[in-house]
């Protein structure tokens, strides 16, 4: 099956987005809760992307949404829970989150979602850097197959794929991105 | 022998008793892992839930503030249960011998043991009768090695220097009494550091020096002239038997470095030191706070990479209890089922 060009994918993904950043619906709906919502206006935003590919993704969805929007970076492997079963992954990138968590608004930026054991640590982390106002998702492909109850807020692509098939985001020496799939056909 | 007690037989690290030995790629390993535990104390949190219900035992059988305290910090940044052991006071003085204590402390359910001792061997002894899922740490064993130090000097030399292939490396002091001194120039090795000297007096310099595939030096401004590095190393008084060396002032004279000697080195030349200083005899007070000196960060590096091989070696035991490696394991070592 030909997969969509990841730049494709992220044009539509920045455009869900987008939205977010200048939330009037989000600050309306705020203010009832609490006054000081109104003195300070809404949240700041961030951008948190997962390593590897989502550090890819966030930086593409950076370029198209504009700078000045604060990016970090998250390696997961101190969070993941199969540590006990496989051991520390190999290749281990220091986290990056050169922005106060606490209070502001934060959208977490993977490139494939699949079971969403992922997802789960990159929170736990994010919490021990503070406590965010909020949390969005924003994956470049959801390929189903979910284990825990996680869904995301953007998404460039919906699959279906079969469990033993192997989803990636690729980048090649020039820097393009790709998606590759691998394993049994279904 | 000791790399074979090391690691699994599909080449993961199971113990960490010495440097000489082991792998570039295991090397390596620990100090990119460490790369990334640096960054958990910028967390608010500044902890991970990584060893979440293990218990680590640091018994230390020779005293020791600094280096027990920083394998305390690591294992609690990790999650884990730390209990502290100064056996040197407790057991060892009723006549208990090293293995039962180890053996008692196993049936309370230990994962890991971090041992520090005067005698060299020790935590081989141990890690050879520990039960396959525990894990042995060597925080210093006598003359032998020291090889938690030795990494997190390789680290300190890779953050400053960005790696080792054209760096010239002297290791100052007294080499003979020195693990530290031992770890550092297998790991330099190792990494392919292409010199490394061994600096010091005679009476303090190993009759085999050579054969360790270092330069010898008996001078100081012969053997720090030119170099990138300069790893100062403890004069260990406590150690010192007979008369290898005049007063603590002579030694100054002609080994302390000051700020003129460290001159002959390069000029960008980082000075290291693996503590507790002796501040005017090994070393002037004016280069341990000067611009060159890494000492201090040396500590705050030596957390993360203690926290790297303690994570290295704790992960992956189902895959182990579950797979031919532990199979195999069970083979060679057929005692270890009948152990505690």
């Amino acid at each position: 099956m030909p997969l969509p060009a990841p730049t494709e994918l992220i044009d539509r993904l920045a455009e869900q987005i987008r939205p977010w950043l200048t939330p009037e619906n989000e600050v309306s709906a705020q203010a009832k809760v609490s006054e000081a919502n109104v003195r300070s206006g809404p949240s700041p935003c961030a951008l948190v992307g997962i390593h590897t590919g989502g550090v890819w993704v966030m930086d593409e969805l950076a370029a198209r949404l504009g700078a000045g929007l604060p990016q970090g970076t998250l390696d997961i492997a101190f969070y993941r829970d199969d540590f006990s079963r496989i051991g520390l992954h190999p290749e281990v990138k220091p986290s990056r989150i050169p922005f106060e968590v606490e209070g502001r608004r934060i959208l977490i930026v993977d490139d494939v979602l699949y079971t969403g054991r992922t997802v789960r640590a990159a929170m736990n982390q994010l919490f021990d850097y503070g406590r965010p106002a909020a949390i969005r998702l924003a994956v470049l492909v959801d390929r189903g197959g979910r284990e825990l109850p996680i869904c995301p807020d953007y998404v460039g692509l919906r699959l279906e794929l079969g469990e033993g098939r192997h989803l990636s985001l690729e980048k090649d020496a020039s820097g393009a991105l790709r998606l590759a799939e691998k394993g049994p056909a279904a | 022998m000791s790399a074979n007690l090391q690691l699994y037989p599909d080449g993961r690290l199971r113990h960490l008793l010495t440097l000489d030995g082991l792998p570039a790629r295991i090397l390596t390993q620990i100090l990119d892992t460490a790369a990334g535990f640096l960054s958990v104390t910028e967390q608010e949190v500044k902890k991970v839930p990584l060893l979440r219900g293990k218990a680590i035992f640091n018994l230390f059988f020779e005293p020791s503030t600094r280096t027990r305290t920083t394998f305390e910090i690591a294992a609690k940044r990790l999650s884990a249960d730390v209990l502290n052991l100064n056996i040197a006071t407790s057991s060892q003085t009723k006549g208990e011998t090293l293995l039962d204590t180890v053996a008692n402390l196993a049936a309370m359910h230990a994962d890991m043991f971090v041992v520090r001792h005067s005698s060299s061997g020790a935590a081989h002894l141990i890690a050879r009768q520990v039960a396959p899922h525990i894990h042995v740490v060597n925080a210093g064993d006598g003359r032998h090695a020291h090889p938690t130090q030795g990494l997190l000097d390789m680290y300190t030399i890779r953050h400053y220097k960005g790696g080792f292939h054209n760096l010239r490396v002297a290791v100052v002091g007294d080499i003979l009494h020195s693990r530290v001194a031992r770890s550092q120039i297998n790991a330099l090795t190792t990494l392919g550091c292409p010199e490394v000297r061994a600096v010091g007096p005679k009476t303090l310099m190993p009759r085999d020096a050579e054969s360790l595939g270092v330069h010898v030096h008996t001078s100081l401004e012969s053997g720090i002239r030119d170099v990138d590095v300069v790893m100062m190393l403890r004069l260990q008084n406590e150690r010192m038997q007979g008369a290898l060396l005049p007063s603590p002032q002579e030694y100054y004279k002609y080994w302390g470095l000051t700020p003129e000697k460290l001159k002959l080195a390069k000029p960008d030349a980082i000075v290291m030191h693996p503590g507790p200083m002796n501040r005017g005899v090994e070393i002037d007070s004016n280069v341990a706070d000067g611009g060159q000196s890494v000492i201090l960060p040396q500590v705050t590096f030596g957390i993360a990479v203690r926290m790297a091989v303690m994570s290295i070696l704790a992960g992956g035991e189902m895959g182990v209890k579950s797979e031919k490696c532990y199979a195999a394991m069970m083979h060679r070592d057929p005692t270890a089922l009948h152990r505690p």
